[in-house]
């Protein structure tokens, strides 16, 4: 039976410079696809060759501030020999697009559109790439680095509207090792300057 | 307690305020507290289950706790039958107009508890999708507090609102005519929601 790292370099045999050296965390094995443009070709034969039937994960890490700005992950799991291997690729803001891997496994149909919705990153050649979680019209990526944690007003009339949350300091005030919870957890915390 | 000489004959009975022989088939009241009195012991509920305070809220429902014993188990799943819309859970900005449009579809007279943090305050949500309280968009009577409350939270909030059913003007409120659409029970002026406008679109 194959493990990760044997597969993580069956992958690697077939598309050379395409991937990174498989890095090892704590056990897993993470490859990164160097031409985002390439990951549905890359999962097609992971998928095919290496046995990874099944996608546990698709999710979407903004690097604000830095370029390229997002980074796509995938969580691959081989269900014969009990296999994970984690794909990571990067793409640029000014894209903000890559292919769609939907058409390998139909589970990424939904966790693409979740990361569409939540980051703005497009995914090319997915069959109904809408929101599914926020509404149509909604205007912002709320999990984007720069979108506040309390939200923007919006206004869809008959749909939704959104208002700021008031966060009073945070989403959670509280500071530790005080003598009450009156002083514990104070209902909103007071400038550090 | 006063007992009657028993008469030879019949049997001995005990009077404890009221003689019907004297008074016959009739109980003297007002209006208002009779009428009163059959809307706070029918509450039908609108149970507007959204998120695990509606698990309590089937507690609540269920043998143990037996909400049936305060006349509110006819749990109807048609605002149009309702009468007290419980908003058990988180009530998102997706589903703040359907929870508007639904408690509009209820026919008066009609009452709202905001059951758990949650529904109260938005509770831990403070966040860019969760509603900061179901007050922003209806009259809430009560409120329960509790993440979740726990059953008996719940019929101590139904007790409260059936306590304040039975303080209602209600004689008073029927011969008045009804206001403008916006305006509801008792003439309170129902929150708003943000007026029209297009949202700026974020290419």
């Amino acid at each position: 039976m194959a493990s990760s790292s044997e597969l993580a370099r069956r992958l690697q045999d077939a598309f050379g410079d395409l991937l990174s050296a498989p890095s090892e965390f704590r056990g897993e094995i993470a490859l990164t696809v160097l031409d985002a443009e390439r990951i549905a070709e890359v999962c097609a034969f992971a998928k095919k060759e290496c046995g990874f039937d099944l996608l546990l994960d698709l999710s979407t890490v903004d690097n604000y501030g830095s370029d390229p700005r997002w980074m796509v992950v995938y969580e691959l799991y081989s269900i014969s020999s009990g296999c994970h291997l984690r794909l990571k690729t990067q793409v640029g803001e000014e894209q903000s697009e890559l292919p769609s891997v939907s058409s390998v496994w139909r589970a990424a149909n939904w966790h693409e559109r979740e990361a569409y919705d939540m980051m703005g990153v497009r995914f090319r050649g997915h069959a109904d790439l809408r929101r599914i979680l926020m509404w149509e019209g909604y205007p912002y990526f709320p999990l984007r680095k720069d979108f506040p944690l309390a939200g923007k007003p919006t206004d869809l009339p008959n749909v939704a509207f959104t208002r700021p949350a008031p966060l009073e300091g945070g989403p959670f005030v509280t500071s530790a090792g005080g003598k009450d919870s009156g002083v514990r957890e104070p209902r909103a915390r007071t400038s550090e300057t | 307690m006063a007992s009657t000489t028993p008469l030879s004959g019949t049997a001995v009975s005990t009077e404890i305020g009221y003689n019907s022989k004297i008074e016959g088939e009739v109980v003297h009241t007002q209006l208002d507290s009779a009428i009163n009195w059959f809307r706070k012991n029918s509450l039908w509920p609108m149970p507007m289950g959204l998120a695990c305070c509606a698990i309590e809220l089937m507690a609540a429902g269920a043998s143990r706790f037996d909400i049936s014993r305060f006349g509110a188990e006819v749990m109807r799943f048609s605002p149009r039958q309702s009468d007290v819309m419980i908003v058990a859970g988180t009530v998102t900005y997706k589903m703040a107009l359907a929870v508007r449009r639904i408690y509009e579809q209820m026919a008066e007279p009609k009452w709202v508890i905001a059951m758990g943090a949650c529904a109260s305050t938005g509770g831990m949500y403070r966040s860019y999708a969760v509603l900061q309280g179901v007050d922003n968009i209806l009259p809430v009577d009560i409120y329960v507090a509790g993440c979740p409350p726990r059953p008996e939270a719940l019929l101590d909030a139904l007790m409260k609102l059936q306590g304040k059913v039975s303080r209602e003007p209600i004689t008073r409120i029927l011969k008045r005519d009804s206001g403008p659409a916006e305006y509801g029970r008792m003439g309170m002026r129902l929150p708003g929601v943000p007026d029209s406008g297009k949202p700026t679109v974020h290419v």
